[in-house]
């Protein structure tokens, strides 16, 4: 079974952070990754830029209407991704706990759709 | 053999043998529609043949069948994967040999594991628990919780589409994280019986069935997982509070207060059994758990014969050891209140007038209502009286409303 890990976090305390705690935090990233590879969870993942880059399309009467900015207005922002391959909820869970971000953001768990 | 000899083999059984046919089966709502056509076609078959020797393995069986042609149909008809991969499942799965108890209730486990997961809201923890292991109709389980049968329908199905879409897994969970995953449980357990014990709303004080429910599933998770101090101080707290329904109401359904209660009415079977448990969770090494202490707490004024015989300073001794390990505003209320019993009403209502200041229990009409009593045992009335207001103003339950109006009376 698939799994969406959807990475929640408030940019704004995230560009307040010190270079060495980003650097901290790029190394935590890098081994979480690595040790889902090895793990045979990974499927894909990538951070996202910030929310100030993101437009939003909708298609209204035949018109394609843009909005600046992300869908929603939140506290916290998509900030990246990882798809995984877990066997059941709980192993999901699990993987999600040990997101580095999940300590201060949230870590929203999607059940991939499967067509057969 | 009478419709209710039967009806109470299919109350007492229900659980279990859903629990294994979702395991067989690997499909919630499919074991359930399973479980419902065995259950009819015992009725039919029982009424002249009599009930099996096991009528738990009998329902398994024929559920399982039951499946199985559901399956063969679905098959049949829209040539779908996954009934053809539920199938080859389903053959690979045996039912546990008919006298397995072991086997039986470890598939019980997996079921209560299973509808009290994290991933599912506190609502449909609860009515799925008291729905699929403890086998109440769903009209049931919608008085108990004051809903309409549609609405606690509809919560039903939610919660066991998400166990589907989501994968919630059946299974026991991993060592690693089953102590966090058994307090999930008996939070639910506590829940239901609060509901039942002390409901939040509504015309009565208890809903005694709903109360008895949770003492049954705590019962029967201190069995399947035993010598848990957690499960054994949860339960004994249940009994504790359970063994004084008698006298805890009139006939009219006022409320009759701790210090006013005939204790000849409460139930002596249930505090011996309540006492021993209560023993038993707190001689573990580990800290206690929260329910161990509350209970602890709940067997000393079970010791106490009469009121004037409680040992008020061993219990404000229990609260703040409860304070110290599980701080929260409600504690703090409680150990006041006790406080009162031990030091006098002046010392208590300091405590309380800096728990009010420090907020968090604005919408709780226990912290105005413990207050006025404080107030009204100062001889301050004017102001009793006024908190009294406050606590009515909050108050949601009929006979907590009818005991402050009453109280609000007699200062004149």
């Amino acid at each position: 079974m698939q799994y969406l890990l959807l990475i929640y976090a408030n940019e704004a305390e995230a560009a307040g952070k010190s270079q060495a705690d980003m650097a901290a935090m790029m190394t935590e990233y890098g081994a979480f990754t690595q040790s889902i590879i090895k793990s045979g969870n990974f499927k894909a993942g990538d951070a996202l830029q910030q929310t100030s880059a993101a437009t939003t399309v909708r298609l209204r009467g035949g018109k394609t209407l843009t909005t600046d900015g992300p869908f929603a207005e939140t506290r916290e922002q998509l900030g990246g991704y990882y798809l995984i391959e877990a066997k059941n909820l709980d192993e999901a869970i699990a993987v999600a706990a040990r997101v580095p971000s999940a300590k201060f953001g949230s870590i929203e768990v999607r059940p991939v759709m499967k067509y057969d | 053999m009478s419709a209710v000899d039967i009806e109470s083999v299919f109350r007492h059984e229900a659980g279990r043998v859903l629990a294994t046919l979702i395991r067989l089966v690997g499909d919630f709502e499919l074991a359930e529609e399973a479980l419902q056509e065995a259950f009819a076609a015992a009725v039919a078959q029982w009424k002249s043949g009599g009930i099996p020797a096991n009528p738990r393995a009998w329902l398994v069986n024929v559920g399982r069948n039951k499946a199985i042609d559901y399956l063969r149909r679905q098959i049949l008809f829209r040539d779908k994967r996954r009934y053809l991969e539920a199938e080859a499942a389903l053959a690979n799965q045996t039912a546990p040999p008919e006298e397995d108890e072991h086997a039986f209730g470890d598939d019980m486990l997996r079921l209560i594991f299973t509808c009290c997961h994290p991933a599912l809201s506190a609502e449909a923890r609860v009515a799925l628990t008291l729905r699929a292991v403890c086998g109440l109709t769903t009209e049931a389980v919608a008085r108990g919780f004051l809903v309409n049968e549609e609405t606690m329908a509809q919560r039903l199905v939610r919660a066991k589409r998400k166990i589907r879409d989501a994968k919630i897994p059946y299974e026991t969970p991993a060592l690693v994280m089953l102590d966090a995953r058994v307090e999930g449980v008996l939070a639910v357990v506590y829940l239901i019986f609060t509901e039942g014990y002390a409901a939040t709303s509504g015309d009565t004080l208890m809903r005694e069935d709903v109360a008895a429910e949770a003492i049954r599933l705590g019962r029967l998770i201190d069995a399947l997982i035993p010598g848990r101090p957690d499960v054994m101080g949860l339960l004994a707290l249940m009994l504790l509070h359970h063994a004084r329904r008698a006298a805890r109401v009139t006939r009219a359904g006022d409320i009759v207060l701790l210090e006013d209660q005939d204790r000849g009415l409460w139930d002596a079977s249930e505090i011996a059994e309540g006492l021993a448990l209560v023993d038993r969770a707190l001689r573990a090494p580990d800290r206690p758990s929260a329910y161990a202490v509350q209970a602890a707490i709940a067997a000393l004024h079970a010791r106490a014969r009469q009121h004037d015989a409680t040992d008020w300073p061993q219990i404000v001794g229990l609260y703040e050891v409860l304070l110290r390990l599980y701080p929260s505003p409600v504690v703090e209320l409680n150990h006041a209140a006790a406080v009162s019993m031990v030091d006098g009403p002046a010392r208590a209502l300091a405590l309380i007038d800096a728990l009010a200041a420090r907020g968090g229990l604005e919408d709780y009409h226990l912290l105005p209502a413990v207050r006025a009593d404080l107030l009204r045992r100062l001889g301050r009335r004017e102001e009793a009286r006024a908190a009294y207001r406050t606590a009515l103003a909050l108050a949601k339950l009929e006979p907590e409303r009818r005991l402050l109006a009453k109280r609000l009376a007699e200062i004149g």
